[in-house]
Parts: C-alpha cells; structure tokens; sequence
C-alpha cells in the first residue's frame, strides 16, 4: 500500500469533515430531525386525538342509547297510565250510571207509589161519594120498601167489607 | 410481462457479472502500461538497456497501487497514452508553501524525474514527494518508508485521489441532504422523493442507534454526528466500489483517514465524558493498591476502543479491495481468458457483497460511535 504523506490526509479529513460536519448539522440535520419530529407529533396529536374523538363518539352512542331506553320506558309508562285511567274511567261511569239508574228508579217507585196512594185516595172518596149518593138513591127507594131497605144496605155493607 | 421481466432480470445479471471484466480489467491493463510507458523514458534518460517491454506481471504491486493514495486520478490509457486527471500538489518545503500540478512528474514514481520547483529540486518515489538530493542518500527500505522520512522530504498537502475523492463525497452529501432538508419547507405531508428515501435512513439511525445507546435524554445532541460519520463513511465506501473515474478511490480503506475519524470520536467521547465515566477510569472501584494495575488498564481501555474502530473500517475496505483485486489478477496470473468468467462471477459476488459490508462497516462504525458515548455519558450505578 502507497502510504503517501500522512498528513496530506489527516490534515484534509479533519478540515473537510468538521467543515462537512458543521455545514450539515446548520443546514441539513437540524431542518431535518426538526421536520421529522414535527411530523411524528402531529401524527401522534392526529392519533390520539382520533382516539379521543372515537371515545366521545362512543359516549355519545351510548348516551343516545341510554335516551332511547328513557324514552321507550316512559312511553310504556305513559301508556299503561293511559289504559288504566281508561280503565278507571270506565268502571267510574259504569257505577256512576248504575247509581244513577237506582236512584232514578228509587224516584220513580216512590213517584208511582205516591200517584198510587193520590189515586186510591181519589178513587176512595170517589167510591164513597157514589157509594153516598147510592145510598142516597137507595134510601130514598129502600125507605119506601123495608125490607128490601134492609136488604140492600146488608149487601151493600157486605160488598164494602170485601174492600 | 412475466417473461419480459424475467428476460430483463436475466440480461442485467449477465451484463453486471460482464462487467467486472471490463471495469477491473482495464486498469489492470492500464497500469501494465503505465509501467511500461514509466519505463521507457527512465531508460533513455539513463542510457539503461535490457528493460523489456513487456514486465512481468505483479499481483503484490497492482494491488498496492490501487488500494493506495495517489497524487493524479488515473483515468485510462488511449492509444497507449494515459488519459489522468492531474490533482495539485501542495507541499510545505524549506522555502515556504509551493503548489504546482502533478502533472509536472510526468507519472515517475521511480524517483528518476526531478522536478524543479522554484529552484528546489524535488522527486516523487512510491507517491512520496522527496527533496532530490536527500533522496539519493536514502537506502532502498528508507525510500519504501519513505512517508516517515520527515526529514528528507517536504510536508505535503496535495489534494490527492483520497482527498479529492473526500471533497466530492461530502459535496455530495451536503446537496442531497440541503435537497432533504429543503423539500420539507415545501412538502409538510409524508416524505416524497429522495427525502422518502433518506428519511428511514436518517429515523434508523436514530431509532436504532442513537436512542437504544445513548438513551432518551441525551442522544439529540449527538444526533448530527451519528448521522454525519454514518453517511460519510457509507458514501466513501460506496465510492470506493464503483470502479471508474471520478470514484474508485480507497478513502475508508486508507488507516489515515479511518484515524482521524476514530480520534474525533474518541474527542467527542471524551469531552462529552460525565463525572463517573473519569472516576471510573482515575479511581476504579478496587482497593488502593490495585491502582497502578488498574489506571492503566483503564487508559488503555480508552484508547483502545476508538483504536478498534480505526482498524476495523481500515481492515474490512482495504480486505474486499484486496479480494477484488486479486480474484481479477487472477487473470493476469494464469495468463488466459478462460479464467475470466470464473474471475467475472467471483467478483459479482464480492462487489455484491461489499456493498452490504460499505453499508455495515458504516453502521458498525456509528454504534460503537454511539455506544462509546452512551458508556460516556450515563448515570450509571457503580458496578
């Protein structure tokens, strides 16, 4: 191996490297790893913001879920409430409308029974008004006969005894 | 479509296993040549008879050629003339600064041709420049030693293969990652284009380097280095495997080179050190007499981790070139085509191969970088 002058070489390595060294940190690694790193933390900012925002979205359904479940029971409750004031309701104007009936009925049997009583009353002082004025009649016959007087007066009693 | 694809598939790995033939063998060639043409010169000017045309082939001397440092970028020989591309050369000589081409050695490396610079004779033997007249009282193993030889040459800062090769990598580099960083004030969405492609490589070494080794907190700071020492050694050892002009260098492969990249780590290291990483080396926790075994050992366990990195990148470039290289030399040595497909596909495989250890050797080197930081750096509890 030609081993020219050593120093040519040494002396050229170190100027040139540390000049290549110093040039290249200024202008190539500095901008490089900068730009790298800036890129790896805005992927790593993308990832986790991603993350965050499929955790939210993943609260978000569940919460839509959990209101959905509300919403489903409430109207279930709604509508057992519904059917059984319906219900209610029925049974309330069923009694209603029996009480009513009674009552009703109750007014007219006491109505019917207090015409009735009105007319017996009537019919009474009626039948004893003609019964008076046949006996009038029949007195005035009868006085002039006795015996049949006598006659009609017991048939007559015995008639008003039936009554 | 299946065939088509498959057909095309076919025809790519047929034409990258041809490849290597042509790529590697032409320099192979082209130094035969160059030799040649070295030696034709030398041999009028000293009047010297009986140096054959055609040398003998060496394996040894190709391969040390190519995996070492050089003062001009050797493209290709045309019509038995080299094409280069002449780098300058700069020395600090006796009499100050001088900066002139190397085309000026008219590819002497024999130490025959003597340049004259501003009235200082100078000559350039196994791509060491010498002062002429100290030159010719060195002895033969002095001269092959010659990088050591302070006092007979001048001190020599030419941008070289290596170094020119360095220069354009980090050009490279710093415009690819400027385009990265700049596609980002315009793109704010997911990466496009080379920034697509960079970017894993860039998260990787953080993630994967970085963070495990240094921990959370700390390791930003030490980000740019980690990914400046990455992508510069992996762009050099990449260069050095493609096999023509303006690449082909062996920069990773050069112990100089992987040195002062060790010795910055072991600075960064160092000066990044906490509290408990010195007390552990000054005042290990063992008895008080154990102490002049122990600091020692621990310095030597300082130094030795960034020396292990030194070698190691050194070791792992330099030993897939030499493999490369002496699979095509093969060739050459056997003196016959017949050997080339065999040569060809030999070094399909090793270039494929390199590749993945270019890659490795880089990555291995920042983690042990990171590694030796993280060490540096925790809080750890004593042990």
């Amino acid at each position: 191996m030609n081993l020219t002058a050593p120093e040519s070489l040494i002396f050229w390595t170190s100027i040139i490297f540390i000049v290549f060294f110093i040039l290249l940190r200024k202008f190539a690694w500095k901008p490089i790893l900068g730009a790298v790193k800036g890129r790896e933390d805005s992927i790593n900012d993308a990832l986790s913001s991603a993350e965050t925002a499929r955790r939210e979205m993943q609260n978000l359904t569940a919460e839509n879920e959990r209101i959905l479940q509300e919403a489903r029971l409430e109207r279930d409750s709604l509508l057992k409430e519904a059917r059984e004031m319906r219900e209610k309701m029925i049974a309330d104007s069923k009694a209603d409308a029996q009480a009513e009936g009674a009552r009703m009925i109750e007014q007219a049997k006491t109505a019917i029974l207090a015409e009735k009583n009105a007319a017996m009353a009537e019919l009474k002082s009626q039948v004893s008004s003609l019964s008076l004025s046949i006996a009038e009649k029949v007195l005035k016959d009868e006085l002039s006969n006795k015996e049949a007087q006598t006659k009609l007066i017991e048939n007559m009693l015995g008639d008003v005894k039936l009554n | 479509m299946v065939i088509s694809k498959k057909s095309l598939q076919f025809l790519l790995v047929t034409f990258l296993s041809c490849m290597p033939l042509v790529t590697f063998a032409n320099p192979t060639a082209d130094s035969l040549q160059n030799h040649t043409e070295n030696a034709a010169p030398v041999a009028e000017a000293h009047g010297e008879t009986g140096h054959s045309a055609e040398k003998e082939f060496n394996a040894t001397e190709l391969i040390n050629d190519h995996i070492g440092d050089s003062h001009e970028f050797h493209i290709a020989d045309y019509d038995g003339h080299p094409i280069t591309f002449y780098l300058p050369v700069i020395l600090w000589t006796n009499n100050g600064l001088e900066i002139f081409s190397s085309e000026q050695f008219h590819h002497d490396n024999e130490g025959h041709h003597v340049v004259d610079v501003n009235g200082q004779k100078l000559v350039r033997f196994n791509e060491v420049i010498f002062y002429a007249d100290k030159f010719e009282t060195l002895t033969e193993d002095e001269r092959k030693n010659g990088a050591f030889a302070f006092d007979a040459r001048p001190l020599d800062f030419s941008i070289t293969k290596n170094v020119f090769s360095m220069l354009m990598s980090a050009l490279i580099l710093f415009f690819l990652f400027l385009a990265v960083a700049r596609s980002y004030n315009k793109n704010k969405l997911a990466p496009k284009g080379i920034a697509g492609f960079l970017e894993p490589l860039v998260i990787f070494v953080r993630d994967e380097i970085a963070i495990p080794n240094i921990g959370t907190k700390k390791y930003a700071k030490y980000m740019p280095y980690l990914l400046t020492i990455f992508f510069f050694i992996w762009i050099n050892n990449l260069i050095g495997l493609i096999p023509f002009f303006p690449f082909s260098s062996n920069l990773t492969g050069n112990i100089f080179f992987t040195f002062v990249l060790a010795f910055i780590t072991f600075l960064v290291t160092s000066l990044s050190a906490n509290k408990e990483y010195w007390k552990h080396i000054f005042m290990p926790p063992v008895p008080k007499a154990l102490y002049p075994i122990m600091i020692p050992v621990e310095i030597i366990g300082m130094l030795t981790k960034p020396f292990a990195l030194m070698i190691r990148l050194f070791a792992n470039i330099t030993a897939g070139h030499i493999i490369i290289l002496s699979l095509v030399s093969l060739i050459f040595i056997f003196k016959t085509v017949a050997v080339a497909p065999i040569s060809g596909a030999f070094v399909l495989f090793m270039s494929v191969l390199e590749m993945l250890v270019a890659a490795l050797q880089a990555y291995v080197f920042t983690l042990l970088t990171a590694l030796f930081i993280g060490q540096a750096v925790a809080e750890h509890d004593h042990h």
